[in-house]
Parts: structure tokens; C-alpha cells; sequence
């Protein structure tokens, strides 16, 4: 028996068949093109996470970056104030609960803590059903402004597997070629260095948008400004102080009493750039208080509610929205691959911490 | 004896066929890119997920009240294991992605301040596995319609049988209809 009486066709096969062929066939290569299956060289979220877990110590089961932190519980008390900028239930007068995470910005959750220039918070706040996540560093400006750079970056601080550490020459070429990171290298340079969490001033880096009720957009940028006074230390102190010392003082200070940041949202003027992340507004923009960020209770991040949270800059309630920052978006694809992978990876980071 | 689909089902067929598609098409390349259009693609893969788990729902209401035209006999068990398995992952792939956001303690947010409830508990290994399943599974499905697709030309173009004029949207009263049967 022939294909054709085989298949039923009343008419010659050939023809067909080739319009077949040719259909299913584009329909494929639309689709492994979508993939990115045909651009080796396109810059996925993969990627970035594949070169953020290369920068030395083992972050299998962790976050790829800001890999070192711990848990914290507390409220938001808004005042009122944000309630005229954003329609977003959290900035309306009232408190709400908040899991935060603080962590410093490394690649390997064994790091000692003075390796981390860059601290962080993280807070995720709960109103009315919805959710506002963000991740905040304690400098005033982002180190780049595009995700290419960003991975330029992990790129430059890769651990050389002959030499067991990074290229020493790799981050100096780095900045070399990208002086848009001026700013944040004179930061790191000079700014003093403290033992706390608890005193750092956190800010958004990224612009965003605030909505208000009459649904116009007002471009801002917010921050965390603590209420507890710093003490700077020396280079010479910094050396000699053990590996877990930001845990240990947050532990110790929460033991006494609440912690207070003041959340302020600082507002653009037209012309202010709100895609470039490197640069910081003029000093005298309009501040707005949105309340105050009380964190009670700092848990480790083993068994601590944070662990299982995404702080992606893009999950925000109704009444915030992103800007046309790029890395805004880069940031949401790629913080998802990296909690893909360690929730994928959960068993190699038990709750009760013992891997540590 | 029904020869073809009824006016709705052919149109929830096409209109489902494009939004499926559409949402493969978002689903694989949101996840392949950093650029801004994440943030877009990602806002509209969920709408539309639930969407399809709703006109997919209905659709399979429709079918068993109205019921569908007879195949051919030669290939009956092959078109409807393709069509259990389409309809299967049709319903399946919204509801894992709605149960993995679920697990993984994300907020499921449809347009403004509407967001849908966790139907799961937010767990590590549970996200885990169901993040793994809506990547294979949505491998599986655009296969399958690459097959359906595939199958659904050959009848069109080939045996000119009236399968591929059962399900065409607007069908002149003089196009051949209904499946010449045996």
C-alpha cells in the first residue's frame, strides 16, 4: 500500500507535504528565535545569574547576589503623606507588616561581612491584599546604569579558575571603559565604614513612578533614612573585626528596642534623569515623608521568613509602576532565575541552617 | 448528524488559538531577555493565562453540550488522544502557573489593584517543581500544536475530507462541509 493510501489523500502528496513542512517548520524557527535559541550572544537573564554565582564561595541554594544577609520583621506606619503622590494602599495612613531582609552585596554567603562595601535592605510590605517589594543599597547611586554593564561587571569580578581569584586587572579595565561608575567608586573610596545595618541610609537607586488618585504619574526615587546615629570606624578597625559582625550588632541592638528608618520618596523635576541609575537628583528636590519603617525582630535567613521571598523591584500595588530605568526590568528577569535555581536547590539549604 | 462546529466553537477555537499562541510566544521569550519588554510581557502573560483557563472551560462546556463532528475512522484515536492532550494542557498550564506563583509567595496580579488568591501553600520544593513543569509542559504543548497544526494542513490540503472546513470561521454554504466519511 502507498503513503498516500495510507494517509487517505485524494490528490498527489508532494505539494502539500512541502506547504506542511514549511508552516510547521517556519512556526518552529519563530519560535526557537523567540528563545533566543539562534542568538548565542544575547544577554539573558541566565547569563547574568550564571556570572553573578561565579565571584567565589558556593551560593548554591542562596540568592546569586547580596548572597549574605538576614531576615527581619516589622511595620510600615505610614503617616498620610505619600497617600497624595500614590494611590498605593501601603502610603495610606495606617501600619502594615512588613518581612525585610538586610544582606551585604557578595556573591558568596560565606563572605565576611567587611567585604560587603554595598549593604543592603530589602522590604516587602502587605496592604489591602497587595504587595510592594523593594531592594534598596546604602549608596547614593547605582555603580552602572545598563543591564550590558551590569554584566560587564559580574563578568570582571569572576574568580579566575587557574588563579583561584579574580583578574586583578579585569574590574580596572572595567571601570576603564565605563565612567559612568565614577560616582559610585568615589563612594565606595570614601565613604566612612560603620559596624551596622542599623545606621546605613537605604535607597531605591532606580526610578520609579507614583500614580496618584487622579492618575497622574509623579517620577520618584525613595529611600530609607536611619534614625540611628553611625559610628565610623578606621581601616585598621574594620580588619579586626570577626566575619558575622553586621548579624551580631543587629541582633544585639534589636534586643534592646525597635530599629527606625524614616521612608522618604524624593520627587523629579522635569529633565531629572529617571533611566540612569548612576545619577543622583539635584539635592533640593521636593521630599515627601511616606512614614517610618519600624523593624522589631531579625531572624537568620535559614529558617527566617525572608528566605523564600523574591525582592523584585517590579512586584508594586496599583498606584507605583517602574520607570523607564532599564534595570528595572533586567533586575525582575534576573532576581527570578536566581530564586528559580535556589529554590531548586532548597535541600542544600536546610531551614535549621546546618550547612552553614 | 452535526457536519461542522457551531458559529462559537469556531470561534472560541480561533480566538483561543491566537491568544495560546501569543502566550507561548510571550512565555519563552520573557524568559530569555532583560530588556524593558519583560516587565510588558510578564503584565500580560498573567491576564491572559487566566483568560485561557476561563474561554477553556467554556469551550469544553460547549463541546459537551453541543458536541463535535464525527473524524474519519482511520485516524480517530490519534486525533483524539491530540485533542485530550491539548485540552489537558490547556486547563493545566494557567493553573500551574497560578498554583508555582502561588508556592513561590509571589502576589498574582491581574490589571490594577486585582490580584487572585494563592491556591497553594507558599513552599520551596513544591514552587520548584511546578516552575520545572510549566517550562516542559509548554515545550509539550507547542509541539502539540505544531502536530494539530500539522495534521490540520494535510486534511486541508491532502484528503479534502471536510475536517479542516468543519473548524473554518466563515465557510461559503458551497465549500464541502462536514468529514466524508469511511
Amino acid at each position: 500500500m502507498s503513503l498516500k493510501r495510507i494517509l487517505g489523500a485524494s490528490r498527489p502528496l508532494g505539494g502539500p507535504l512541502a506547504i506542511i513542512v514549511l508552516v510547521v517548520g517556519a512556526s518552529a524557527a519563530a519560535f526557537a528565535y523567540t528563545a533566543g535559541w539562534f542568538s548565542p550572544a544575547r544577554l539573558t537573564p541566565e547569563r547574568i545569574v550564571d556570572a553573578l554565582s561565579r565571584r567565589g564561595g558556593a551560593p548554591i541554594g542562596h540568592r546569586r547576589n547580596h548572597s549574605k544577609g538576614i531576615c527581619f520583621t516589622g511595620t510600615f506606619v505610614a503617616g498620610g503623606e505619600g497617600a497624595h503622590w500614590s494611590t498605593a494602599p501601603m502610603l495610606a495612613q495606617g501600619s502594615y507588616p512588613v518581612i525585610g531582609r538586610f544582606a551585604i552585596a557578595v556573591g558568596n554567603p560565606l563572605a565576611p561581612d567587611a567585604a560587603g562595601r554595598v549593604r543592603s535592605m530589602a522590604i516587602r510590605i502587605v496592604a489591602g491584599g497587595q504587595e510592594w517589594r523593594s531592594g534598596m543599597n546604602n549608596s547614593p547611586v547605582f555603580v552602572v546604569a545598563t543591564p550590558q554593564a551590569f554584566y560587564e561587571q559580574a563578568l570582571a569580578s569572576d574568580i579566575d579558575p587557574a588563579a583561584g581569584k579574580p583578574d586583578p586587572t579585569a574590574l580596572k579595565r572595567f571601570r576603564a571603559a565605563h565612567p559612568e561608575t565614577a560616582g559610585f567608586f568615589r563612594w565606595a573610596a570614601n565613604a566612612p565604614w560603620t559596624t551596622s545595618y542599623a545606621d546605613q541610609r537605604y535607597n531605591s537607586l532606580n526610578a520609579f513612578r507614583f500614580i496618584d488618585a487622579s492618575g497622574v504619574a509623579h517620577p520618584a526615587r525613595w529611600s530609607m533614612i536611619p534614625q540611628t546615629a553611625a559610628q565610623t570606624i578606621t581601616p585598621e578597625q574594620r580588619k579586626a573585626l570577626g566575619p558575622n559582625f553586621l548579624a551580631a550588632d543587629l541582633k544585639r541592638r534589636l534586643a534592646k528596642g525597635p530599629l527606625r528608618w524614616r521612608m522618604v520618596a524624593t520627587l523629579a523635576q522635569p529633565g531629572d534623569p529617571t533611566n540612569d541609575a548612576t545619577r543622583a537628583w539635584p539635592a533640593d528636590r521636593p521630599v515627601v515623608t511616606l512614614g517610618t519603617l519600624v523593624v522589631k525582630r531579625a531572624e537568620d535567613e535559614a529558617s527566617g521568613p525572608c528566605r523564600d521571598y523574591n525582592y523584585d523591584p517590579l512586584i508594586l500595588p496599583s498606584g507605583i509602576s517602574g520607570s523607564d530605568d532599564p534595570l528595572l526590568a533586567a533586575r525582575s528577569a534576573t532576581y527570578a532565575v536566581s530564586f528559580d535555581r535556589r529554590m531548586a536547590e532548597a535541600r542544600q539549604y536546610p531551614r535549621d541552617g546546618r550547612s552553614q | 448528524m452535526i457536519t461542522r462546529f457551531s458559529v462559537l466553537q469556531r470561534w472560541l477555537h480561533w480566538l483561543m488559538a491566537v491568544m495560546v499562541i501569543a502566550m507561548l510566544f510571550i512565555g519563552i521569550g520573557m524568559v530569555s531577555t532583560v530588556q524593558p519588554r519583560f516587565g510588558t510581557l510578564v503584565a500580560v502573560h498573567r491576564p491572559l493565562g487566566i483568560a485561557i483557563l476561563l474561554l477553556a472551560m467554556v469551550r469544553l462546556a460547549v463541546r459537551w453540550r453541543r458536541g463535535t463532528p464525527p473524524l474519519p475512522a482511520w485516524q480517530t484515536f490519534g486525533a483524539k488522544a491530540s485533542h485530550v492532550l491539548l485540552y489537558a494542557l490547556l486547563l493545566a498550564m494557567p493553573l500551574i502557573g497560578w498554583s508555582m506563583l502561588s508556592a513561590g509567595g509571589y502576589p498574582i496580579v491581574l490589571w490594577g489593584p486585582l490580584r487572585l488568591p494563592a491556591i497553594m501553600p507558599h513552599d520551596d520544593s513544591l514552587y520548584a517543581v511546578l516552575r520545572g513543569a510549566h517550562t516542559v509542559l509548554a515545550l509539550l504543548l507547542f509541539a502539540t500544536i505544531l502536530l494539530h497544526l500539522a495534521a490540520a494542513l494535510f486534511h486541508a490540503l491532502a484528503r479534502r475530507d471536510g475536517v479542516f472546513a468543519s473548524m473554518v470561521p466563515f465557510a461559503s454554504r458551497n465549500t464541502p462541509v462536514g468529514p466524508k466519511l469511511g
